[in-house]
């Protein structure tokens, strides 16, 4: 409890409170009535208003189409399942500047709609809405199957001999206990498409805006602190709520659970229903996250003089006569998996020691705690940059400059989804193993390792690939926070995109593909190495 | 925050996070690093100059230069305001003559006359009187067209302001938000030049009437809708006219093969707003010598020839031979229209404020 408390206090609540308070305590008086200028203006209401339910029609929409998936991916065995499963978590790496051009050569003018139907959708609400559910598929899928793959199959079936008809067994048997699962992970993507910046610009126009834009506008262009404090403080009070409203529903919820081994519960589909399942599944799947993916693919290689190789040659030759990327791409790579892998460690430890912290303890603190350590996912980018920019600056934590200080705040991201993968798992350990080892005389660590290792082994290696693959892509909050010149891969990619030439289009291009096929190979990695196998529960 | 809280806070840190790993890493590059024999500059994300130039001046001055970034060049500027008394570095490059002001008023910089400022037309010094900052670059955001499409219509592209609003270019032009784009805001500020403080909402009505489309950044106009650029048409971009820059079409020739006779876009020089980049010394740095030295290099000739093919922008030193891509695909724009810095600073929010509402809603 104390690591990750420290943690959040000083890299997370201190910056924060820095900005907003030196935002509303503008010339050493607290600036109420500007709190209440900004929260009776109609415009911002209407902000507020559309930042809410976009969120809640993306989380609504993305939960529809991938709890089947979460299904597919959790119970059944088929070829290519375990590339599949990295491949739909790659969107989570690409910068939303790149994803927003894929999905405008999709849905927007002659896009392949277009093309078909004569159907543009850019600048609807539907474009954004597709898009979030391209970010976020993995974030069910991962969630929700990495705990449905090890629930006992057996117990369903035991309601069936029981006399449950198919849909009353799943009803009762495996609904509420997922239903922990599922609330995290409709938590995780609300959070997440309520501080959606890039998409909501660039597919919906500039006619709609998010808290998060206005936020960053407040702050970073018109230096109006007040305003942004405000706003901030609105951005929390929304969040705060959430969580309030999502700790009800799954504190009554959460059961000890009889978990097995993920490897023993998958099997091939089997029977006309089944394969239509996964044959609808699969198809979703290659629709909106293969689809947009393969448009980016396809333009790495349509050079200038048809397709090939000419803006990865280009690459390779940064800097001289005409590259424009001062760091060759390589090094990109390097500093990007560098980064993420640090972030990832961090974000391991910090969430795992939250996580347990958690399962252990009961009360009103404890919950807060909780609370706590999802509000990065909830606030602006610009908020947590400039609050590090103003709070740590003196030494002995004068982390600016410092590269530590980009691992760190990728890892704000990364650790609610480390607690909120771990926490149904550990949660649903039954706490009777832990006495009956702790009788027979085993240490509360020897306890913790024999028993909830090999338990949450598998979910925190799903939550390790998901702190990567934010890391990794994670783009907000590094672009304001000043670092040596060591420009991660999204960095890089935004800033060919920002240049004229058809050369630095594609080398963005080429440099998205590069990222997708690093994050998917590291994925898969991760995939592999697993816990000590005891196998036997 | 009083100092003793954040000893105290930071040994607790310290404690709980083991952090002697971190001091160790941090102690290499943080800002107390070799003090005397760094300099460190402080930019936005655009910054790029090729590393033989740095070594070059490593080589002449013995410093070596650390580039530290923040974000675009609006938020650049705001980071270094809001760390005034604890900046970050000792010179910061980026700050233009929209922002300008705001960061003068606020006391971000210290007087110096570079070195070799004799160099740089006075038009483009804009604090000639104190010398807080030096005029780097400048570059002009102008509308560019496509020469194809234009060919084909056998129409004459528009050259100025008001030829956008002639029917004969109805649904033609692509700009960019004002509230999110620098280019969309240089652009919106041209026409204030242009018409008024009284004019250009009207003329902005009038554009919003022709069928003007507003996206929401630079890179979506240009890559995406305008048909003439390379990666517009392979979008099947249907916008022939585009706010973009003055070096636009030199960059659309980059590396192509053969070379061709000229740019496929062209620029409406009548449609032009001059940006200039100021370097200054941050009061309050640490290495003011170094950070001295290092002005009198960006205005240079070494480092203003090398910048144009890194930055696509014009150097402000007038000894500085262009590359032949800028003096055979580039346009020279005679008279771009500007705005005096004060009064972008009185106004500024202002008038993004008033566009949002009249050409968003």
């Amino acid at each position: 409890m104390a690591v990750p408390l420290a943690f959040f206090g000083v890299f997370f609540a201190y910056p924060v409170a820095s900005i907003v308070s030196r935002g509303l305590k503008d010339g050493g008086r607290w600036q109420f009535a500007r709190a209440g200028e900004v929260l009776t203006d109609p415009a911002i209401g209407h902000v507020l208003w559309f930042t809410t339910w976009q969120a809640a029609a993306s989380t609504a929409l993305t939960l529809a189409l991938a709890l089947p998936g979460a299904y597919v991916f959790a119970r059944f065995d088929f070829p290519g399942k375990r590339l599949l499963r990295a491949v739909v978590t790659v969107p989570f790496v690409l910068p939303t500047v790149v994803v927003g051009a894929a999905f405008l050569a999709l849905l927007g003018h002659g896009g392949l709609l277009d093309e078909l139907w004569g159907v543009r959708l850019d600048t609807t609400v539907w474009a954004i809405l597709l898009a979030h559910v391209f970010f976020n598929y993995a974030v069910v899928v991962r969630t929700v199957g990495g705990l449905w793959a090890q629930l006992d199959p057996r117990q369903e079936e035991a309601a069936r001999v029981l006399g449950a008809g198919r849909l009353g067994a799943w009803r009762r048997v495996t609904l509420p206990a997922l239903a922990p699962a599922v609330a995290a992970a409709a938590l995780m993507v609300f959070l997440f498409t309520f501080t959606s910046f890039g998409v909501v610009q660039i597919l919906g126009g500039p006619r709609y805006a998010t808290l998060e834009v206005e936020i960053y506008q407040q702050t970073a262009q018109l230096l109006d602190l007040p305003t942004a404090a405000v706003l901030t403080l609105v951005q929390f009070a929304a969040v705060a709520a959430l969580l309030a409203v999502h700790a009800r529903t799954v504190r009554r919820r959460e059961a000890t659970l009889r978990l097995v081994d993920a490897a023993r519960t998958a099997r091939r589909p089997r029977g006309a229903a089944e394969w239509t399942l996964l044959g609808s599944v699969l198809a979703v799947v290659a629709l909106l996250v293969l689809l947009p993916l393969a448009v980016l693919v396809l333009r790495s290689f349509d050079g200038p003089d048809g397709y090939g190789l000419a803006f990865y040659r280009a690459l390779g030759s940064a800097g001289a006569g005409g590259g424009t990327l001062v760091v060759p791409p390589l090094e990109a790579v390097g500093n990007s998996l560098a980064y993420a892998l640090a972030a990832t460690a961090i974000a391991v430890v910090v969430g795992g020691l939250a996580a347990a912290a958690l399962t252990r303890r009961e009360g009103r603190l404890v919950r807060g705690f909780d609370a706590l350590l999802m509000l990065p996912l909830g606030t602006s980018a610009v908020t947590v940059g400039f609050g590090f920019l103003i709070a740590l600056d003196e030494p002995p934590l004068d982390l600016r400059t410092s590269w530590i200080l980009v691992p760190l705040a990728q890892a704000l991201v990364g650790v609610p989804f480390v607690v909120r993968t771990v926490l149904p798992v550990l949660r649903a350990v039954d706490v009777r193993l832990r006495e009956a080892a702790a009788v027979l005389g085993a240490s509360p660590l020897r306890a913790w390792r024999e028993v909830d290792l090999p338990l949450v082994g598998r979910a925190l290696a799903v939550a390790a690939g998901f702190a990567f693959a934010v890391s990794l892509g994670e783009f907000g909050a590094t672009v304001f926070i000043a670092r040596p010149d060591s420009p991660t891969l999204p960095v890089a990619v935004a800033r060919l995109v920002g240049r004229p030439g058809e050369f630095n289009y594609g080398q963005a291009m080429a440099l998205s593909t590069i990222l997708m096929l690093v994050c998917a190979v590291a994925l898969l990695l991760l995939e592999r190495v697993r816990t000590d196998r005891t196998g036997e529960f | 925050m009083n100092t003793n809280l954040r000893r105290a806070l930071s040994a607790a840190l310290v404690t709980a996070l083991g952090a002697g790993g971190l001091a160790a890493c941090g102690g290499g590059d943080g800002s107390g690093g070799d003090g005397d024999k760094t300099v460190t500059l402080v930019s936005h994300d655009s910054f790029v100059a090729s590393d033989e130039v740095l070594a070059e001046f490593t080589k002449e001055t013995g410093y070596k230069v650390k580039v530290v970034k923040g974000g675009d060049a609006g938020a650049a500027v705001n980071q270094a305001i809001l760390s005034k008394n604890h900046p970050q570095g000792d010179v910061f490059f980026g700050v233009d003559n929209t922002l300008l002001s705001r960061a003068l008023d606020k006391g971000l910089f210290a007087s110096y006359e570079a070195k070799g400022l004799d160099r740089v037309p006075g038009a483009l010094q804009l604090d000639s009187s104190r010398h807080r900052v030096t005029p780097v670059d400048y570059g002009d955001i102008c509308v560019n067209y496509d020469r194809a499409y234009f060919a084909d219509k056998k129409l004459a592209p528009p050259q100025s302001f008001a030829d956008l609003v002639k029917p004969e270019y109805k649904n033609l032009l692509v700009t960019e938000n004002v509230k999110t784009s620098s280019p969309g805001l240089a652009f919106q500020l041209g026409t204030i030049a242009a018409f008024g403080e009284d004019g250009w909402q009207d003329y902005w009505k009038k554009l919003k009437g022709n069928g003007v489309e507003v996206v929401d950044g630079w890179e979506q106009a240009y890559n995406s809708r305008f048909s003439g650029s390379a990666t517009g048409r392979k979008a099947k971009g249907d916008k022939p006219l585009v706010v973009s820059y003055a070096s636009s079409p030199p960059a659309e020739v980059m590396g192509a093969e053969p070379a061709p006779e000229e740019a496929p876009t062209g620029v409406a020089t009548g449609t032009c707003f001059r940006q200039i980049e100021f370097a200054g010394l941050l009061s309050g740095a640490k290495n003011t010598e170094g950070g001295k030295a290092l002005i009198d290099f960006l205005v240079g000739k070494k480092f203003q020839e090398d910048m144009p093919l890194q930055m696509f922008v014009n150097p402000a030193n007038q000894d500085a031979r262009l590359p032949e891509l800028f003096t055979r695909y580039g346009v020279k724009v005679e008279k771009p229209a500007t705005l005096d810095k004060e009064r972008i600073a009185e106004h500024r929010d202002e008038w993004i404020k008033t566009w949002s509402s009249l050409v968003l809603k």
